[in-house]
């Protein structure tokens, strides 16, 4: 048992972060050594890759939107002390709702209508489908981290419902919805660019971006300027405390989840409303889980969600391009990558905290050491 | 001990600390909270190392490199907060780590021998097959002390043993650590409660500062010169004079309650019929054996629990036991309240001080405007509370975790009493706190109640609640067994009180 050590700012938020990547990269290389590539050439064409083109940059900030978003979903229920594994079902639900008002609506009415109206739907979803399983927490006891899985598998089995039996035109085989009407699409990046005359090349990248950005100034607001966030993020550190407060902590149970939800929903709006044009069976692929990695590596502030969204927004393109590029690089590879980063940057994060923690204590000893023999010869 | 030093980044807690303990007796090491006291046991028991100095037991020079280590030298700890498995019975407790045999029948066979052996030599007495969240504290401190001596300590290091103890319970371990010296176990007990050094040690040092600033044998000294060696100063403790009060000139009603009753989810009656008023500009104090609702009491009037049966009045609204206040709108008629346990209510540890400064009041308009919350208010605000009760350091960014318990209790007494309360509940204000800012904080509690504040006390210390209160009310299994004005009291007229009163919980 050793005390623990206060380490500085700088240390803490910077050194140790690009210290435990530095470790995932030097794991990931030896891993490449033994399969039979070239570390340094997978790392080159990986950023590459991921930044080498314009075109790679607007894929990796279209990742990173996701993220964004189911990283802040995985942040904001944590800082009220809840653990929510639902990030994937709330983004499905998010799909479900931007599919069916793009579908009632998109063919008739204008974008300026339509757009709005899918938001606010997709987000309701995502709440409704946060905010159950937050009732059971809050008023019955249920854990909500038992409950957000299921409601993850019940997600999909209501998406696949759906497309199967409800959505999917009579007469075709593929589980798709048909494509969504002119008013309900939202523009891509090149195309908002274009009309102030930059030229941009075509990608999924769209205005959700925009959106992202203002969720995480949002987030970062609701937290620590509002009383809600005060309230939400007393429950979160000590419930007794909360109540000696006078905070209400199951209902502060519900705002946290609520709020996750509808971040988590408006994955639905990038991928549905941006890129797909349609709703399909595999548009949140994971990205909910992976928001977990996000807000872990990120340590749940919106500014480290944002740094570790372009990470993973980072390691999904470059590795897309690494197994074009490399003969015999599989997927696989890619994916053992992205575990290390997340073994070495998330998990174990603070493991090597302690001996930065010495090294500092010592360095800062040497340093009064110094002043001291200065200060007695000078 | 020998030249012990002992730096944690900018803190020096041990200079150059000498320590020398005799076999076979009880040796008290005093001082204020922060003063390294604890530092100094835990180096001793392994828990830090040294940056310089040496340790000599029974004559050896030794290198503690772990708690394991010490016990193997015969030093064993009981801490202040138990090291305890609850759901366990109290025989495997003792047993964990020290399994005499691997079946564990028969472990559980030999060491229940072995524990009764030790139990007949020392007089402890401990429910070995009950399960210790089913103990009362006194008897889990025994099983702590049982713990260490299974394991053959010979040299037993009791941190603050008497904080969470009642008066009988600290007068049989006293009874007990006796009983232990005769044996020829040597004990040093962390304290500050000085009457119990100078009832119970044979030897004291004193520390200051992470130094040693006294030390002697107990008959050449005395709470006086110990109290002014701790704290650097003379400290005044006991009654201030003041004209006393006469039923006539009593103020106003601020809060009366009628016969509030409340049953634990268990069903057994915390509180029974319990009727009280609280005037202005008087301090009620509240004396009881801990355990006898007073808690209780607190956390009804403040809004925390709702009873079963009962009214208040409060700043001129009713409260029927079915529509009860909540600790937010018992804060906007004037309530404050000061939690007995400010770790865990009364601040939020990670919180930085200036938001640990608003808990409670983050509905105020003071500090939120439409549901925003005015940062540089809470700060300013912080930094006055700093001020005004000498909260150190005087750092508002600093988490509420990292200050001393004393400083800790002086921000929460400042923050309740910023917002000039009409009624000051407060439970055990200076449990854990050193001895100069318990002089701080009756000084305090004395000007709110000069300035027309009711005040509530609760207390387990007797002395306190002779120091500070007008009038006393007795508790017992739940119930109000009697009232005195202060003039009537004497410690020795509440402790017969207190005992004569103490009616057995019944189910209901």
């Amino acid at each position: 048992m050793s005390p623990p050590v206060e380490l500085p700012r700088w240390i803490d938020l910077i050194v140790l972060p690009a210290f435990n990547l530095a470790l995932a990269l030097l794991a990931s290389g030896i891993v490449m050594l033994i399969v039979g590539h070239d570390p340094l050439q997978v790392v080159g064409l990986l950023v590459k890759g991921a930044f080498g083109s314009r075109l790679a940059v607007s894929y990796v900030l279209y990742y990173a939107t996701t993220f964004v978003f189911t990283g802040l979903a995985v942040a904001v229920a944590y800082h009220a002390g809840l653990f929510n594994i639902g990030g994937e079902g709330q983004a499905v639900l998010g799909g479900i709702g931007t599919a069916l008002v793009a579908l009632a609506l998109g063919d008739d009415l204008p974008a300026y209508i339509v757009l709005p109206a899918m938001m606010l739907v997709a987000v309701a979803c995502g709440v409704l489908w946060a905010a159950l399983p937050a009732a059971l927490q809050a008023y019955r006891g249920s854990h909500v981290v038992i409950t957000t899985i299921m409601f993850n598998f019940i997600g999909y089995a209501l998406l696949s419902w759906l497309l199967v039996n409800v959505l999917r035109p009579p007469g075709t085989m593929t589980v798709e919805s048909r494509s969504f009407g002119v008013g309900a699409r939202l523009p891509g990046a090149h195309e908002a660019l274009a009309l102030v005359g930059i030229d941009w090349p075509r990608s999924p990248l769209n205005l959700s971006l925009l959106l992202a950005a203002l969720a995480v100034v949002g987030v970062y607001w609701l937290l620590w300027r509002t009383r809600t966030g005060y309230a939400i993020r007393a429950v979160g550190h000590s419930p007794e405390a909360a109540r000696y407060a006078g905070i209400d902590p199951p209902a502060q149970t519900m705002v946290a989840m609520a709020v996750a939800g509808g971040l988590a929903g408006l994955v639905g709006i990038n991928e549905v409303a941006g890129v797909h044009g349609r709703l399909l069976l595999d548009y949140v692929a994971g990205a909910g889980f992976a928001g977990i990695a996000v807000a872990l590596i990120g340590r749940s502030h919106p500014v480290g969600i944002v740094l570790a969204s372009l990470l993973f927004g980072a390691l999904y393109q470059g590795g897309a391009e690494l197994a074009f590029e490399i003969p015999g690089f599989s997927r696989e590879m890619v994916f053992t990558l992205q575990g290390l980063i997340v073994l070495f940057s998330g998990a174990m994060a603070q493991v090597a905290a302690p001996m930065f923690g010495r090294a500092w204590r010592s360095w800062q000893h040497r340093g009064g050491a110094d002043a001291a023999r200065e200060r007695a010869h000078g | 001990m020998r030249g012990i030093d002992k730096r944690f980044g900018a803190i020096h807690a041990n200079r150059s600390v000498d320590l020398r303990v005799a076999a076979g007796t009880v040796h008290g090491i005093v001082g204020e909270n922060g003063a390294g006291k604890s530092t100094l046991m835990s180096i001793l028991y392994g828990f830090y190392q040294a940056d310089r100095g040496r340790i000599e037991v029974h004559g050896e020079r030794v290198r503690i490199a772990g708690p394991h280590r010490a016990i193997a030298l015969g030093i064993g700890m009981v801490h202040q907060h138990f090291m305890l498995v609850e759901p366990f019975s109290a025989l495997d407790n003792v047993l964990l780590g020290a399994e005499p045999d691997w079946r564990i029948t028969r472990a559980r066979r030999q060491a229940r021998a072995h524990l009764r052996a030790l139990m007949r030599d020392t007089g402890l007495h401990v429910h070995l097959d009950a399960p210790v969240e089913s103990l009362p504290v006194g008897e889990r401190q025994g099983l702590e002390i049982l713990k260490a001596l299974y394991r053959g300590v010979r040299i037993l290091i009791l941190d603050e043993p008497t904080a969470v103890l009642t008066p009988q319970e600290t007068e049989r371990l006293f009874a007990t650590l006796r009983e232990l010296r005769s044996r020829g176990t040597t004990v040093i007990l962390i304290t500050h409660k000085l009457r119990e050094v100078m009832a119970l040690c044979d030897a004291v040092t004193v520390m200051h500062h992470g130094a040693v600033v006294l030390d002697s044998p107990i008959g050449q000294t005395s709470v006086d010169a110990l109290a002014q060696a701790m704290v650097g100063r003379h400290v005044q403790l006991g009654r201030v004079a003041q004209p006393s009060k006469t039923t006539t000139d009593r103020g106003a009603p601020l809060l009366q309650a009628h016969s509030l009753r409340w049953r634990d989810p268990s069903g057994l009656v915390r509180l029974a019929d319990v009727s009280l008023e609280l005037r202005e500009g008087e301090i009620v104090g509240v004396a009881g054996v801990s355990g006898n609702g007073q808690s209780e009491l607190l956390e009804v009037l403040s809004g925390m629990l709702a009873p079963d049966a009962g009214e208040m009045v409060l700043a001129g609204r009713r409260f029927a036991a079915a529509r009860w206040l909540d600790p937010a709108i018992a804060r906007e008629l004037g309530v404050a309240h000061v939690p007995e346990d400010r770790q865990r209510r009364g601040l939020v540890l990670p919180f930085p001080a200036w938001e640990s400064a608003a808990l409670g009041y983050q509905r105020a308009k003071r500090y939120s405007h439409h549901g925003w919350m005015d940062h540089a208010r809470m700060r300013a605000d912080c930094a006055v509370m700093m001020e005004r009760y000498d909260v150190r350091p005087r750092d508002c960014d600093l988490r509420s975790s990292k200050f001393s318990g004393g400083n800790q209790q002086k921000l929460v007494l400042a923050r309740e009493a910023l917002h000039e309360p009409r009624v000051l509940l407060v439970g055990h204000p200076t449990r854990g706190v050193d001895i100069g800012a318990i002089e701080f904080i009756h000084q305090r509690l004395r000007a709110l109640r000069d300035g027309g504040s009711a005040v509530l006390l609760v207390s387990s210390e007797l002395d306190e609640i002779l120091a500070l209160a007008d009038r006393v009310i007795v508790m017992g299994g739940g119930r109000i067994t009697g009232a005195l004005p202060i003039d009537a009291c004497s410690e020795a007229v509440l402790g017969r009180m207190m005992g004569a009163g103490r009616v057995e919980e019944t189910a209901a």
